[in-house]
């Protein structure tokens, strides 16, 4: 098998798992008990948090854990939104976030009479700072730009919105989920109030994340119920996961970089692989302002799922940016955003790479590709009208 | 309703039959719409004495149900009469697929209708013909059903 689908999620690492295990059998307190059982739980979760607050450059109390990447949207964007709707009831985000934000943010509409502004992106996928200023108005409660996006993997410049949020006192939040481990994400220097993260896009298991709030950001609970995670974040903690979590952090600080020159490497590789070997193909998403384990394409006149289900018979797992994999028909809205039509967004795949890849996958993966292209688009009715017209 | 695709559906979209174009076709048509994802061309060969659909093909541009309900309605449409080829509905494509999940089912709509349009430019050719009595009747159920999954 060859996994190129990193971005939906990794495999734990055995020393991830390893560092799970105790917590998941001999050492299964729970951290609110009082006897040393649950003292040894609590100590783990709390050596955990100090762990990742490091690497994010926090403050271990601005850490909140979470379920997942998409609890930890909802809680920044619901939370604030709640504890100050009496302050504003204006959002900025942008067209092509991840779900997790956007349909937060369309429920905020529905069901709460909040109004949000959903800045467009240029062709690459980036936000322009001079519109998050142009969209800010007095009762702007939060803007919420995505550090990097999944589809197409660009970086937005969110350091430069954080230093004009911080100007303008509104407050800033960012998922990061497909950015941890990828590029330095230090919460200071992208001027960040609240940040995401996701366990399982970076070797650690699924079931886990954490929101970084800033010191004196107000929250409104979702979750209400016990005063785990300073009252902030009702429920048992997920010991395991956490430390899990925190057990992956320590491994990118030890091989993150390293692992990245390498990935990176492989990327290029497949990008100028690609895009020599087949015609009417594109990279989608910012030429270098990327995360290095990510190359997205739109093959012309073919549609992504085809391509898709080629690949998973000769056991290549990718992803197709395309929604005609889920219920939904439409194409992304990431590529719609960045102006591509219609017919092209649907041929669109995603390849994101991880530690464990190979220039011997990739070359594979490089081989396996042009034929399943061709043959697609010999039975494709565009394919066949284009080189009638003679345009390709 | 399957959840993923049958067996049959993957064996079509692995090797499809009837693909391509026919260069002296008695009958052309393109359903679907490439911004919606799905775009069929179904060409046929009729014979003019007896009716008989001689030979079909299809391009199609779209998922891999889309390719297979293409492939699979050549394959029950192919020698038969017009009027029995029309007598075969996406229920019918399914039914030889062994399910479609079900958010793929408008492509067995696409098929059906694919047919239609290809027999619909055929009669539009030779006005001359009697037009079968339910030509016109899918015509209309088929943009019916369009419609509503637009």
């Amino acid at each position: 098998m060859i996994y190129l689908d990193h971005a939906a999620t990794t495999p734990v690492a055995p020393e991830v798992f390893e560092a799970m295990a105790p917590y998941l059998q001999g050492e299964y307190g729970n951290p609110s008990s009082f006897y040393g059982l649950a003292r040894r739980a609590r100590g783990a979760v709390d050596e955990a948090r100090e762990r990742i607050a490091a690497y994010l450059g926090c403050a271990p109390r601005e850490l909140v854990f979470t379920g997942c990447g998409t609890e930890a949207d909802n809680l920044a964007i619901k939370g604030l939104a709640f504890a100050h709707a009496d302050q504003g009831r204006h959002i900025i985000t942008s067209a092509i976030e991840h779900h997790a934000v956007l349909h937060t943010c369309r429920s905020l509409e529905k069901y709460h009479g909040f109004e949000v502004t959903y800045l467009p992106v240029d062709r690459d996928g980036l936000v322009a700072v001079e519109q998050v200023a142009e969209a800010i108005r007095p009762d702007t409660l939060l803007v919420t730009v995505m550090h990097s996006n999944n589809e197409v993997g660009t970086i937005q410049p969110i350091s430069e919105i954080g230093a004009l949020c911080m100007e303008r006192k509104v407050r800033l939040h960012t998922d990061a989920v497909q950015s941890l481990g990828k590029t330095p994400l230090k919460v200071d220097d992208l001027n960040v109030d609240m940040l995401t993260i996701a366990g399982h896009k970076f070797y650690a298991p699924k079931g886990v994340g954490a929101l970084y709030m800033r010191r004196g950001v107000k929250l409104a609970n979702l979750l209400d119920g016990g005063a785990q995670e300073f009252a902030r974040r009702a429920g048992t903690e997920n010991v395991a996961g956490i430390v899990g979590m925190a057990k992956a952090v320590e491994l990118l600080e030890t091989r993150g970089v390293e692992d990245n020159e390498r990935i990176t490497r492989l990327r290029d590789r497949l990008i100028t692989g690609v895009l020599e070997r087949i015609p009417q193909a594109q990279l989608t998403g910012h030429p270098t302002q990327r995360i290095c384990n990510l190359a997205s394409f739109c093959f012309h006149f073919i549609e992504g799922e085809g391509i898709l289900l080629s690949l998973d018979f000769e056991d290549v797992c990718v992803s197709s940016g395309s929604a005609c994999t889920s219920a939904s028909l439409d194409p992304s809205h990431v590529l719609i955003a960045m102006g591509y039509p219609h017919e092209v967004a649907h041929g669109s795949i995603r390849m994101s790479l991880g530690r464990h890849n190979t220039e011997q996958e990739i070359d594979q993966v490089l081989d396996l590709l042009p034929p399943i292209v061709e043959r697609l688009r010999s039975m494709s009715p565009l394919w066949a009208d284009a080189k009638r017209k003679g345009e390709v | 309703m399957a959840d993923f695709y049958t067996d049959v559906v993957l064996e079509h979209f692995r090797n499809p039959r009837n693909s391509g174009e026919l260069e002296h076709a008695d009958a052309v048509g393109d359903v679907g719409n490439p911004v919606c994802g799905d775009l069929m061309r179904i060409s046929m060969q009729i014979n003019p004495e007896t009716e008989v659909i001689e030979d079909i093909k299809f391009r199609t541009f779209g998922c891999g149900a889309a390719i297979a309900t293409s492939s699979i309605i050549t394959e029950l449409v192919k020698g038969k009469k017009i009027e029995d080829a029309l007598k075969v509905s996406n229920k019918d494509v399914i039914e030889a697929l062994g399910g479609l999940p079900s958010v793929k089912i408008h492509c067995s709509v696409l098929a059906e209708e694919g047919i239609v349009a290809a027999l619909k430019d055929y009669f539009d050719q030779h006005p001359e013909k009697t037009r079968p009595p339910y030509l016109e009747e899918k015509e209309k159920l088929l943009a019916a059903i369009e419609v509503h999954e637009h």
